[in-house]
């Protein structure tokens, strides 16, 4: 049986058509947030485990949120209160949350690869939510979706990533995606947060080059990406928080420098006045709460591809239209009358 | 199993005709256009509901507000044998309050799907009336739905299949009666 999405743990294997795909499937779930009912009854009596091993408040909300909107209930597992501060495994941890039978399983973690590793000893679908520094597939396509939305495409754009590039799973899901439709990428940032080996994360031919001056990065910018000093990733004496300002802030002045209707994107939780200006953070450019809110949509489009049904036997989900044999009435594709 | 078609119930001119005769009976039974709004069921209510408000044009000069609606997310057997379900998109740009609403689908069957419509239109909001517009009722009803205005009934067994082709969606444009042998 051919599983086209049976995991969502990284957007590096997946090919543009697919990433289109979870891109479109999102769009039914945008219009429901407009709605003055958003609660569906899809996954009803469907349970998604929330496992947060690291510390979370907007992501675990989204996917909470996402969850209950399709109908379905979540169990939550936060690191402070869980049995992880008592030695147990995270093997064992993730066993015994699947011994409660979820029905798909969501999940972060401080080490790169946790993902992964979860859904090679689980049956159950596993939605990586963040892992260390590798991947943040998620918001990688929330931030795509907003692109799209606003700028009408996503392909062959100028992208230009600012700040601490090395610990950053959100710019390696925003490579791995856009640098599949042609998105050419400058990284600036700290010098020690934007190691050369960057410049080969992306597939073959994807356009990534380092600048280590703002106004030369943000040059004829289409997208802006800024991310948070992360302090929890850091381990060495890094720079002030002054000296970041001076540096690498992005400010209205230095928005100039990219294209006039450049977006701007931020994945939260924003820093106000260190990262980013609070003119430029509430500025028309800005599209971070679009991207919290299409973050519902993105999450509601993935869990309900990945719990509502096993893939088709030889069906690729990307075919627009079933061949004419196949092709029956709304009502007569019913499978209560085709099981008969 | 194969598939071979039994007989052809309707030729393009035929499902043209019928859907001009549609419009005038929704526009009567209706009492006017004031209030009316039509929703096509998607893939292949959507087109017929298009052409339906535009023989409406002809009749009244009145524009009716034409919707699009994706049963997928209300179906009720999706965890059980349905596929990774492809979604299309919902299009709805009018309220539904007080409405008087007319969904329009190719084929009733067992109007499960239509269950699955009006779950999604009263997410909605309230509509003032639903009612049924379909090209073909075949009958084997699992539901107790029935439709208002219908193009065409005909018997049929279970085995046998309706499909509605239409050239916004297939090339062609006639309705066949296709049945499965082993």
């Amino acid at each position: 049986m051919t599983q086209r999405f049976r995991d969502l743990l990284a957007l590096e294997p997946l090919s543009a058509d697919e990433l289109t795909f979870l891109l479109d499937q999102s769009k039914p779930f945008q219009e429901i947030q407009r709605h003055p009912l958003k609660k569906l009854a899809t996954l009803r009596g469907k349970t998604v485990a929330l496992a947060f091993f690291e510390n979370s408040t907007r992501t675990r909300i989204s996917f909470g949120t996402a969850a209950s909107r399709l109908g379905a209930d979540t169990m939550n597992l936060q690191a402070e209160a869980s049995s992880l501060k008592k030695g147990e495994s995270l093997l064992d941890t993730v066993h015994t949350l699947d011994a409660m039978k979820p029905d798909c399983l969501v999940m972060r973690h401080a080490s790169s690869g946790a993902a992964d590793f979860v859904a090679q000893h689980l049956e159950i679908p596993v939605i990586n939510a963040g892992d260390g520094t590798h991947e943040h597939p998620s918001q990688g396509l929330l931030d795509a979706l907003t692109i799209r939305d606003r700028l009408g495409t996503i392909e062959n754009l100028n992208v230009t990533i600012l700040g601490d590039l090395q610990h950053s799973r959100v710019a390696r899901s925003n490579i791995h995606l856009l640098g599949k439709f042609g998105c050419k990428f400058t990284l600036c940032g700290p010098a020690m947060w934007v190691p050369p080996e960057l410049e080969k994360i992306g597939a073959p031919g994807v356009s990534i080059r380092r600048v280590f001056r703002i106004e030369e990065a943000l040059e004829g910018a289409d997208v802006v990406l800024v991310l948070r000093v992360q302090t929890e990733r850091q381990y060495e004496p890094s720079i002030s928080a002054e000296d970041y300002v001076l540096g690498y802030q992005l400010n209205s002045e230095r928005l100039r420098r990219a294209k006039p209707n450049a977006l701007v994107l931020h994945p939260g939780p924003m820093n106000r006045g260190n990262e980013i200006t609070p003119e430029v953070a509430d500025g028309p450019q800005s599209c971070v709460l679009e991207q919290v809110t299409n973050g519902i949509a993105v999450r509601m489009a993935l869990l309900f591809l990945l719990i509502s049904g096993p893939p088709e036997e030889g069906a690729h989900p990307l075919a627009e239209a079933l061949p004419a044999k196949n092709r029956r009435s709304t009502d007569q594709k019913d499978p209560s009358h085709a099981a008969r | 199993m194969r598939i071979v078609e039994k007989t052809q119930l309707m030729s393009a001119p035929e499902i043209d005709r019928t859907l001009q005769r549609l419009a005038h009976e929704i526009v009567e039974k209706t009492g006017g256009t004031k209030h009316l709004a039509l929703i096509g069921i998607v893939r292949r209510g959507v087109p017929l509901a298009q052409r339906i408000a535009q023989a409406m044009r002809g009749i009244d000069g009145v524009e009716v507000p034409v919707g699009t609606l994706d049963i997928t997310l209300y179906r009720d057997d999706l965890s059980k044998v349905a596929p990774q379900a492809v979604l299309r998109s919902s299009d709805i740009p009018f309220g539904v309050d007080d409405m008087d609403l007319v969904l329009v689908d190719d084929v009733l069957y067992t109007g499960r799907t239509i269950r699955a419509a009006m779950n999604g239109i009263f997410d909605l909001g309230r509509p003032k009336r639903v009612s049924l517009c379909v090209l073909i009722e075949r009958g084997h009803r699992e539901m107790p739905i029935e439709a208002q205005f219908i193009g065409r009934s005909v018997q049929t067994s279970d085995s046998e299949i309706i499909e509605v082709r239409l050239r916004e969606i297939d090339k062609e444009e006639r309705v066949v009666l296709v049945d499965r042998v082993e």
